[in-house]
Formats: C-alpha cells, structure tokens, sequence
C-alpha cells in the first residue's frame, strides 16, 4: 500500500541529477537493514533521503522522548515495523518514580493513522495499559508482532484482547514485565481457527494459565517455533505439550518439580528426545537434580542455556554442560560456585556469552556465589568469550588483567562486585587496574560497568582507551568532577552514560555540554549536582531535555536525580507532579474543578486550581499559590479563566517541564495568553498585558527571574506592564510594580 | 526465650538489618533498614509451640538470626552490615521476585512432605554453604553443626537429614565433612517422629549435650 508512483513522481524534485529512478534507488536502499546505515544513507543528499525515507521498514526509537510520533510518520511513509524504547535503564532497579511517563498510548493513536498495516511492535521500558493493548489489537488488522520487555502497566485482559483480535499473529512476546497477573483465561481467547502463531512466551506470568487452552493452540499452530511457558506449567502438562510441538527451536520448561511417576518420567525423556532442533533451553523453574537428566537429550545442539532460574550446584551444572558441545551462551545462578564455572571453562569451547546472575544478592553476610577464580577458570577455558555479566563479592586487579588477556575480544564487559566501594582483596587497592586493563586490552569495548572502590584513574584509563565504547554504567566510583570529565571528553563513540552515588557535581555535569546532543541520554543520581547546575545547563544546551526527579525530604537545591537527553520535540508534555512541590495552597481563591489531563495517561489526576478573579481593580493579591497550576498539563479551559481575568501566565526558569507545557497554552482570542520559550528566540506578546503572573517552578530569586536577558525573559510588549506578582511556592508571594 | 535476648540485643548494638531478599522495594535505605529492623525483631519463635509447624519463613529467619549472631561472636570488630540501598546490586525487579519466590515456595513445598508436621528447610540452601565453594582467601564455611543444633537446644525438635541413599539420618551421628558432604535435604522433627531413624535416637535427644 502506498501513494501511485505518479504521486511519487511529483513529491520528488523533477530538475535532480541522479542518473536512474527512484525506484531502483529505493529498491537498493531497501536491502540496508541497520539504522545506523540508514541513517549515514539519508546525509547523503536530498534524493537518498528521501529514497530512504521511503523505502525504510523499520524503524528504531531508542528514546521515545527524543521525537514525536507525527515526525516519524511524516518521514516514513511505509513503516511496517517499529521498535520503541521508553525510560531510563535505572527504572529497572526501581530509581524511576512511578508514573514518570513513557506511554505507548499516543504513538499507537498515531500508528493507527499513518500506519494503519503495522505488522511489528516492540517495546522496551513503556508504560503499556489494557486499553492501549485493546487499541492495538483492533486497530491494526495486520498485526503480527508484539513484543513487551520489561513493560508494565497492563494485565492479563490487555493480553486477551490481543489474542481475540489479532487473528495473524505470529509472535507474542512477554518478558520479565510488571503484568497484573489476574490468571488464565486469556489463552481461550485465541479463537480456534487461529494457527499463525510461531512465538509465544509467557515465561513472565506467575498465576496458572488455562491449559486445555494452550494445549489446543499448541497443537493447531503447526509453525510455533519459540514456547516459552510459565512456571504454573507442570512437567506432566510440559509432556503433553511436547508431543505437540516437537518442532521447537526455543523451549522454556515450566517448573520443573519433581513430581512424576516413573511412567511418565520415561514419557517425558521421550518427549525432549523428539525435540532434534533445540537450539535454546530456559525456564527450568524449581529445577532439582533427579529431574535434569530428561534435557539431556534435547541438549545436542543448543547454543543458548538459561539456568539463571534454576538453583543448580556444581555437578550438576557439570553434567548438564557435558551434553551441550555447541554451547555459545550460558546463564547461570551464582549457587554454582567457582567450581561450577570451571566447568564451564572445561566443556565449552565455543562460549561466547556468560552471565552469573546472585541467587542472594541482597544477603551480605552470605558466603557463597562465584569469585575472581571462577571467571578466571571460564577465561582460560573459553577464549572466544565476548560478553559477560558477571556478579561476585570479591575481585582481584590481578584476574581481571589475565581475563582480558585471554579473551581480548570483549565487546560487553559488566562487572557487578556487589558490595559497593569494594577494593582489590588481595592488595586493598582500588579496582583501577583492572578497569584499566580492560579498556586497554578490549579495543572493541562497546559496553561496560564497573564497580568496586575506583579513583579518578579509572576514568583516565576509559577516557583514554576506550575508543569503541557506546555504554558506561557508573556506581559509587570516582573521586572527584575529574573523573566524570574524562569520560566525556574522551570516549568519542559514547551514547549512554548512567551514573549513580558518585562525587560528581556541577562542573563536572557542566564539562560535557558539547557531548551531550551526540548522546542519547545522560543518568545522574544520588551525585552532588544541583539545581542550579541543571538549570545552567538546559539555558546553555536548549535541544536538551533536562529532567529532575526529586527525592523525599531531600534538601530544594539538590538535583537528586538527573536525565538529560537529546530532543528534537523540546520538554515532554506528560511528566509526573513534581513531588517536591508539595504545598497545596490556594491563592485565596475558590477550587474549581479537576480538569481531565491532555494524554491518556493512567495515574492519578492532578488537581487543577484556576484563579476565579481578581480581589481588587489592577491587583492581584494571593496570599500563597496551589503549585499544581503549573503542572501538567493546563487544559485550555484554565487558560481560557486566566484569559479572562487579563493575567499573563509566564513561566520562566528553565524547567523543562514547564516550559513544554507552556508552549501549548493555546492562544485565545483576547490574546491575553502568551507563551514564554526559554531558550529559543525572543517571543513577541499579540497584546501587552497589564498584569503578570510569574509562577516559578524552583526556588529562585526574583531579581534575577524578572531582568531581561539570558534567564528567559523577554520584555518586547510588555510596555503597559504595571503590576508584577511574583509567587515564590515556598513563600508568601511578593507584589512588584 | 534465651536465644531471642541475645539476638536481640545483637541487633541493637550492630544496627544489622536482616530482611528477605527483595526488600528494597523504593524508600531510602535507611528507611527500609528501620523497617527491616523492626521486622525481626518482631519475630515470634515458634519452636516450642504445640501447634504443627513452625513458619519456615520464620526457621529462614531465625537460622540467618543465628548466623549473624555467630558471626558476631567470632569477630567482635566486624562493622555492621551496611544498609541495602535502593536498586544495588543492579538486578531486575522482575529476577529479584522470581528468586525469592521459588526460594520461599520450595520452603513451602516442605510442609507437603509425608509426615507434614515438621518444618522443612530446603537441602539446597545449605549446600551453598558446603566447605569447597569457598575460595581459598574467603570467609570460611562457618556453619556447623553446633549451631543447627543450637537452634533447637531445649526444644522438642531434633534436625534430622537425608543422605545419598535416601536414609534419614539424625545429624550429629556423622562427621560433619560426611554429613556436608551427603546431605541432600535437611528436615526439623518433633523428637517422637524421629524414633528408628538412629538406635536411641530419643534418647540422644534427650541426653545429647549442646554446645
């Protein structure tokens, strides 16, 4: 589907140089699959952008805030495909207030527009609700994929409208979601001439499913490939499910408690014998060592083993590993140990990936889990080695150089020692050595996480080295702004820097002001950065997003936690309440009504104060201000009260939220309304209001607020200008003419 | 109960937080170290009660509040542990849960066993302990045997174990690096229970005398 290739014809500029059609520039560009080649394509000149505008399938979004659906689908006219990544990595490990954002619901309103065929969504940290789900589900009769990871919002319903309506899917994808799991009976919904499926992974789900259900669908989908089953899936119901679907490529096994009869233990060995094409085993749920020996025989050419749910101990990840020769990827629980791993290092050649989850990662006095000597053991055994998570209590500078040395081909290299601040326990030295080591000896590092006690050294050597690297995740390291500056100035290919809990403040957020708008994002938290740094920064860097998440009771000037992110859209219009701003008050004026937020964004409403009228002719007095009125988001009947009561509303200061919010203020026609952008040119008042009310979102000093200049002001207009209220949220307000 | 003072007056001098695993929901670290606090504290140690079955989240939380309490005992200078902070290690909420929840299920699943009076402590969470998965440099195993018997010092129960070959074996007739070595599961009996698994078991219970 498409415009006819006349209309095509007269989009494209008719006097252009290229030698042959569209078409077969197209139709080349076509064959480029990766973003990144795409991308450097479309800088060419205007016919391959546009060429590869209209042949791009697939899109990526790795920042849902950096654009705006309206501008991806008026760039891509044909995307069948689009892949979309929504909060801070960090939301992960619960750093993200709830409710921050990232909603899918309005670019599937979009979608359903321009896109009308999506076949393909993939969401990665989104907030997903069961209405948004049913909204895909109806409104994309070609829908094919769906894939959440670690999503949240949604329960089980939102997956039962899917599997009613989407009658060609072929994958649904579940992974490690916040799901409201209200049980079951969402697999009956699939109809029963539906046979497309070819993936279905619901490993996520905690509550028992309908098993007649799956059973059916299983068995009528003759292309499933991919089955991955949730713990409520029994070994006995896993048999029947085998014989089913004896074509799997990718299996995750329910629980595997022990519980059969000797009967049906031989039916099941049978049933994992018939499985010849297994390349990926996970799952294992409650995984005990009388019943391993039934994978054995579906383990001859997996490649992929996920053992990280599954508390094994060493011989028995030995035996298992013995029946696994093509072995390329392996997570594992720490109840392994460092014998475990040796193992790993004697019977897998070909490992290119290992990840060592800890069963007890919270338990501190626990005396368990892997040390330096177990990855150790796996480097001298497994050379080809390239990616590696590895969480241990002790490390060594020493290892970790003889790791890098064995295996200098490390592209991710995330090491977690989980006590924080922890150094060296052989020397007591600082980890900088090994850190160093890496960045020296890996020059194909595209990720990597430290830890452990780190000087500013570490971040020399990074800066220095680590010409490759793409991703740093940064904790309780550093000594001083120094290190953050070597980061930035050094690492010319870097996109995502995470930093959390370590001594870097201003100047140091401050040194990477070029940096950033080639970044993706920036994460700073629990730092010694403040306010008045970030709002240095979003003044000085306008195409940023600066965001500040505030803490509990933490003291106003702090930035407790800071996202900074590139955007060609400016400030987001659906951020949360500022938490911090927590006095309600009411300007002396009467609560009108709560004004139905402008994105369909499930979470509480905020409550919305609007200013009735004045008390006396020419004056507004308040007493204090709601701060709600400068939330998220203003309807345009709030500003249509405030029109008629001749206040300008104004905000200055460089929050970004505020500012995006402003930027919508409609203009009624009294033109008493005015927007204010911090930032960009100077903006010229329709009418000149005689009153003006300054609502700051921080703290700040009027004086400074008020003058013209680079603080955000602009004067042009506001000659008949008589009364300035300014309203600090902390304070009674103070009344300037 | 003895056992409860001294623990619990180990807990005021050391400020130790002890919380399952998967506590740190959001809140500062502090805060979920109060809460974590007050939670063992509140602990009621069951072990003499006549009903049938003691929590075995409780049996979880009293062996971790018996292991700290040794540990203590045998390094006076050790720091108090530190406050968990939020969100570190960096591991996902969805494999945080997922572990805590087979690690409490397959405590549950103990209750199910024939003769389901007794509390069950998984095998496996002791097998982390065994001498040999520590490195050479690391704390030693320091669990032995005195301590799973000190639990219980006074009480009607007596740990029992399932070796390699299926026997249900009182601990304490076997050397510890043998019964390290082949215990698979270990199960708290009410004495009674416990007749025929060793000659004189009763009797042993009755006479043993605990360190």
């Amino acid at each position: 589907m498409g415009p006819n290739p006349k209309m095509r014809k007269e989009f494209f500029d008719s006097t252009r140089s290229s030698p042959f059609p569209d078409e077969v520039l197209e139709r080349v560009l076509s064959l480029l699959k990766s973003h990144k080649d795409r991308s450097a394509v479309s800088l060419v000149c205007k016919d391959w952008y546009n060429a590869e505008s209209w042949s791009r399938a697939h899109v990526f979004i790795g920042n849902c805030y950096s654009v705006s659906p309206e501008i991806v689908a008026r760039r891509f006219p044909r995307v069948k495909s689009v892949t979309l990544k929504g909060k801070p990595r960090f939301s992960d490990f619960n750093l993200v207030p709830e409710n921050w954002g990232a909603d899918v619901h309005p670019w599937l309103v979009v979608f359903a527009a321009k896109y009308p065929f999506l076949e393909e969504l993939r969401l990665k940290r989104m907030a997903v609700s069961d209405e948004s789900l049913e909204f895909l589900a109806i409104n994309f009769p070609n829908f094919k994929v769906l894939s959440l990871l670690s999503c949240d919002g949604f329960s089980t319903d939102g997956l039962a409208a899917i599997a009613t309506h989407c009658k060609n899917l072929t994958q649904l994808d579940i992974q490690e979601n916040g799901i409201d799991d209200k049980s079951g009976s969402w697999l009956s919904c699939f109809p029963e001439n539906f046979t497309s499926l070819e993936v279905l992974n619901f490993a996520n789900l905690n509550t028992d499913v309908n098993f007649d259900a799956l059973e059916r669908l299983v068995s009528r989908c003759k292309s499933l490939k991919v089955l991955k089953a949730s713990k409520s899936i029994s070994l006995e119901h896993l048999q029947r499910l085998l014989v089913c679907a004896p074509q799997l490529i990718e299996l995750g096994t329910g629980s595997l408690m022990p519980e059969l009869t000797a009967c049906q233990y031989a039916q099941l060995e049978n049933a994992f014998s018939q499985l010849k094409n297994l390349s990926t085993l996970s799952g294992l749920w409650e995984a005990s060592a009388p019943y391993l020996p039934l994978l054995y025989p579906a383990c001859t050419n997996l490649t992929f083993l996920n053992l990280s749910y599954a508390f094994l101990q060493s011989h028995e990840l030995e035996s298992l590993l013995c029946q696994c020769p093509h072995l390329r990827r392996l997570w594992v629980l720490d109840t392994v140990g460092d014998k475990g791993l040796e193992a790993v290092g004697s019977n897998c050649p070909l490992l290119e990936e290992l990840r060592v989850f800890p069963a007890d990662p919270f338990d501190e006095e626990v005396v368990h889990g892997v040390t330096e000597a177990g990855f150790l053991a796996v480097s001298y055994g497994c050379r080809r080695l390239h990616y590696v998570l590895y969480f241990c209590r002790q490390m060594t500078n020493a290892a970790v150089a003889t790791i890098v040395q064995n295996c200098p081909d490390f592209t991710h290299f995330r090491l977690c020692i989980m006590n924080p601040g922890q150094p060296d326990y052989l020397t007591n030295e600082p980890m900088d050595e090994a850190f160093g080591a890496v960045v020296r000896t890996c020059t194909k590092l595209q990720r990597l996480s430290v830890s452990g006690l780190l000087t500013d050294l570490t971040f020399e050597y990074i800066g220095q080295y680590a010409k490759n690297l793409e991703t740093l995740s940064v904790a309780f390291a550093g000594s001083s702004d120094r290190g953050m500056q070597c980061m930035l100035e050094g690492c010319p290919k870097l996109r995502k820097l995470e930093i959390r809990d370590c001594p870097f403040g201003n100047a140091a957020l401050l040194s990477g002001l070029e940096k950033y708008e080639s970044m993706r994002s920036l994460w700073m938290s629990a730092c010694n950065v403040t306010m008045n740094g970030c709002r240095l920064l979003a003044r000085e860097m306008p195409r940023l997003n600066v965001e500040v998440m505030k803490d509990d009771g933490s003291d106003d000037s702090q930035a407790d936690k800071v996202y900074v992110y590139r955007s060609v859209v400016g400030p987001r219009r659906d951020a949360p309440p500022c938490k911090w701003m927590k006095q309600a008050a009411v300007m002396g004026h009467q609560r009108i009504k709560i004004h139905p937020t402008m994105n369909c964004h499930p979470g509480p409403m905020h409550p919305v104060k609007v200013l009735q009228k004045q008390e006396a002719p020419g004056h507004l007095t308040c007493s204090n201000l709601l701060s709600s009125i400068i939330r998220f988001p203003i309807s345009s009947s709030y500003v249509h009260e405030l029109a008629n009561n001749g206040v300008c509303l104004l905000t200055c200061l460089n929050d970004a939220y505020i500012l995006g919010m402003a930027k919508d203020l409609k203009r009624e026609s009294s033109g008493a309304i005015q927007t204010c952008e911090h930032g960009g040119g100077p903006v010229v008042p329709v009418l000149s209001p005689t009153r003006l009310l300054v609502v700051p979102t921080m703290k700040f000093k009027p004086e400074i607020g008020l003058r013209s200049g680079r603080t955000g002001l602009r004067w042009a207009g506001f000659s008949k200008l008589r009364n300035i209220f300014v309203v600090n949220a902390w304070e009674h307000c103070v009344s300037r003419t | 109960m003895e056992v409860v003072k001294e623990t619990k007056m180990g807990f005021e001098e050391t400020e130790l937080r002890l919380g399952l695993p998967g506590n740190s929901g959001g809140g500062e670290g502090e805060m979920a170290r109060k809460r974590g606090f007050s939670e063992t504290v509140d602990l009621k140690l069951n072990l003499s009660s006549k009903e049938s079955g003691a929590d075995p989240n409780n049996l979880e939380k009293i062996n971790s509040l018996q292991r700290e309490k040794n540990l203590l005992a045998t390094d006076p200078a050790k720091p108090p542990a530190k406050a968990q902070v939020v969100g570190w290690p960096p591991v996902r909420s969805f494999r945080k849960n997922m572990l805590a929840v087979q690690k409490s299920s397959t405590d549950q699943e103990g209750e199910k066993l024939p003769g389901g009076n007794a509390t069950f402590v998984k095998g496996k969470m002791f097998s982390s302990f065994t001498i040999g998965n520590c490195g050479s440099h690391g704390l030693k195993d320091f669990l032995n045997e005195s301590k799973l018997v000190d639990l219980l010092n006074g009480t009607d129960y007596v740990p029992t174990y399932e070796d390699k070959d299926g026997d249900w074996m009182l601990v304490g007739d076997v050397p510890w690096d043998m019964f390290a070595e082949s215990c698979k599961r270990l199960r708290i009996m009410k004495g009674k229970e416990a007749t025929g698994l060793a000659p004189r078991a009763m009797e042993k219970c009755k006479n043993r005398s605990y360190k």
